[in-house]
């Protein structure tokens, strides 16, 4: 982990021209570091895929600067460009996979493209299958492959080309749980043991939970927040974050019949500790009686971390919210919105 | 054999049964019709192909968003000549290009002469029925060729040709099908095969049965040349679930 290899300076892309023009990213700058999982999560259409298809210039960005590896990639040749991006592995939502070629022939491709002999790359192509665990499928089509294994495939294909950096668009939005904790394993088993840079694009708070160590939060275009997966999701500063930390909110009806309840507040526990010593301190210790409005754990990185909406009474707000402010590994703010 | 089915025929009102009996059955005769019939449409299809592939290829990825964009004013003019043949009725055309035959083969007459305008009708169509097949190839695996580093014209031939080969082959038994009618057509101003001998002979002389007989024999020739190009397509398709189950059982 360290020296940033991919750069985004000041990345701004619009599609169309005049009225109906469309701004799809606005003014986006992001570093990501060597080694690194990084997430980038948004709702649909907050031009989380533009932006990860900016950075192998699939979609040549309006203005602003891609760096890759120290290569400026927007003044590459086309030939230069096709040569940087056989480092730049890409797996799709869709798989992608050549429907006419085996699972080995497809993961040959690159290799293929690289000019390897014939019997080096299927020799190369087997041990990657293996790697994926797909070893015993290499002569299957596509056709006869489930949606996890046809991803494996894509994973195998896309580390054929020996690339320094994986970028992941929705790889496993089109999986079902297990098969996408499955393959977020596997990306994370690469990243560790290849050191392959991954960028991971998604809407799932989980995927992002699960494997990335930092994450942008897009919102319509723009970057609304950027730090570590844990702090991010501990206490969201942006009101698009809030939105995918706490997506469901919490119901209007709940925060009116806690009318009485004159201070809402949202309470983050950073791992360690647990919540009923607090809402029972509070009461003993302070005489406060909190009312607990809604709770929510993560498990990051092997961490856990809970979020809790309390209700204060008026009188003793101040002091409860001093005594929680005091304690260690919790912090606390008030919940303006109905995000919690 | 033969004065039975004369008579018969005559039993059931057929004029002139005698002289179409005989024809029909001059088998050295009807086996050249029929290899008129079939070898100057092959020739055409393939001289087409050779046209119409790479015309059609172009019409996809030089577009404007496509693989490999080629200049706007280019684009337009290969579209208008596509159109522009492809509207010109066939019979018309083959009239028009009689000069051209003459230049190129030697004659205006005859089934080799028909090879010309057959080719000239057939490429634009071709161009046409090669657009169709590319297109049906999905854009997120080209996107995924482009991310690998493809070139242009490897995406061309490792990733779009291989890809659509089912769908082209379909186009293929489509065009030749298509080309055979020319042919058959082109009977009605020199050209030779089945389609003149049920025009000049079934028609022209009012020799009914052997306007069927010819007519019959087109229709044999199609579903045979349907037959083979549709078993070729979906042995070739990937993307059907037989080849493992056939390999399974070599295991």
């Amino acid at each position: 982990m360290g020296e940033p290899i991919i750069q985004l300076r000041h990345l701004t892309k619009r599609f169309g021209s005049g009225d109906g023009q469309v701004r799809a990213l606005e003014d986006i700058s992001i570093d990501i570091r060597a080694g690194e999982i990084f997430g980038v999560i948004g709702l649909s259409g907050a031009g989380k895929s533009t932006l990860v298809r900016c950075i192998n210039l699939l979609e040549r960005p309006t203005s602003g600067e891609v760096v890759v590896d120290g290569r400026d990639m927007l003044r590459l040749s086309s030939k230069e460009l096709r040569e940087a991006r056989k480092s730049i592995g890409m797996i799709f939502q869709g798989f992608n996979l050549l429907m006419q070629r085996t699972a080995l022939d497809n993961v040959c491709f690159p290799l293929e493209l690289a000019g390897t002999p014939r019997r080096e790359a299927a020799g190369r192509a087997r041990e990657l299958l293996e790697l994926v665990d797909l070893a015993g499928r290499a002569d299957a089509y596509p056709a006869q492959l489930s949606g996890g294994q046809k991803q494996r495939v894509a994973i195998a294909r896309t580390l054929a080309a020996s690339p320094r950096v994986l970028l992941c668009d929705e790889a496993t939005s089109a999986l079902d749980p297990k098969t996408t904790r499955d393959i977020l394993r596997l990306i994370q088993d690469i990243n560790r043991r290849m050191g392959i840079t991954v960028v991971v694009i998604t809407h799932e708070m989980k995927v992002i939970e699960e494997i990335c160590s930092r994450v942008a939060i897009l919102d319509r275009g723009r970057l609304a927040e950027t730090g570590a997966v844990e702090e991010v999701f501990a206490s969201p500063k942006s009101e698009a974050g809030r939105r995918l930390v706490y997506p469901d909110g919490v119901p209007a009806e709940v925060l009116s019949t806690a009318a009485d309840q004159a201070r809402v507040v949202r309470v983050a526990f950073n791992g360690g500790t647990s919540y009923q010593p607090l809402i029972a301190s509070l009461a003993i210790d302070c005489g406060v009686k909190a009312n607990i409005l809604g709770a929510d754990t993560r498990n990051i990185d092997g961490r856990a971390f809970g979020t809790m909406l309390l209700g204060l009474p008026e009188d003793g707000a101040e002091k409860a919210l001093a005594y929680i402010r005091s304690q260690k590994d919790i912090t606390v703010e008030e919940a303006a919105d109905c995000h919690g | 054999m033969a004065e039975q089915l004369i008579a018969l025929l005559e039993s059931w009102g057929v004029s002139k049964a005698a002289s179409q009996v005989e024809y029909l059955l001059d088998f050295p005769e009807l086996l050249d019709q029929i290899w008129q019939t079939i070898y100057a449409p092959a020739a055409a299809t393939l001289l087409a192909y050779v046209i119409g592939l790479p015309l059609g290829i172009v019409l996809v990825i030089g577009e404007k968003g496509g693989v490999r964009p080629m200049p706007g004013p280019l684009m337009r003019v290969l579209n208008w000549a596509v159109n522009l043949l492809r509207s010109v009725p066939f019979l018309i055309l083959m009239a028009l290009v009689m000069p051209l035959s003459t230049l190129i083969i030697g004659t205006s007459v005859g089934t080799t002469a028909t090879i010309v305008p057959l080719t000239l009708a057939a490429a634009p169509y071709v161009s046409r029925i090669v657009e169709i097949s590319l297109r049906e190839m999905d854009r997120g695996v080209i996107e995924a060729a482009q991310a690998m580093g493809c070139s242009p014209w490897q995406i061309v031939t490792k990733v779009m040709l291989p890809e659509c080969r089912p769908s082209l082959i379909n186009g293929a038994t489509n065009a030749s099908i298509t080309i055979l009618g020319y042919g058959a057509m082109s009977g009605a101003i020199g050209g030779g095969g089945l389609g003149a001998v049920a025009l000049m002979r079934g028609y022209g002389r009012h020799w009914l049965v052997v306007m069927w007989a010819a007519v019959i024999l087109l229709v044999l020739l199609v579903q045979i040349i349907q037959s083979i190009g549709t078993a070729l397509s979906v042995k070739s398709d990937r993307r059907i679930n037989h080849s493992e189950s056939k390999r399974r059982k070599r295991k």
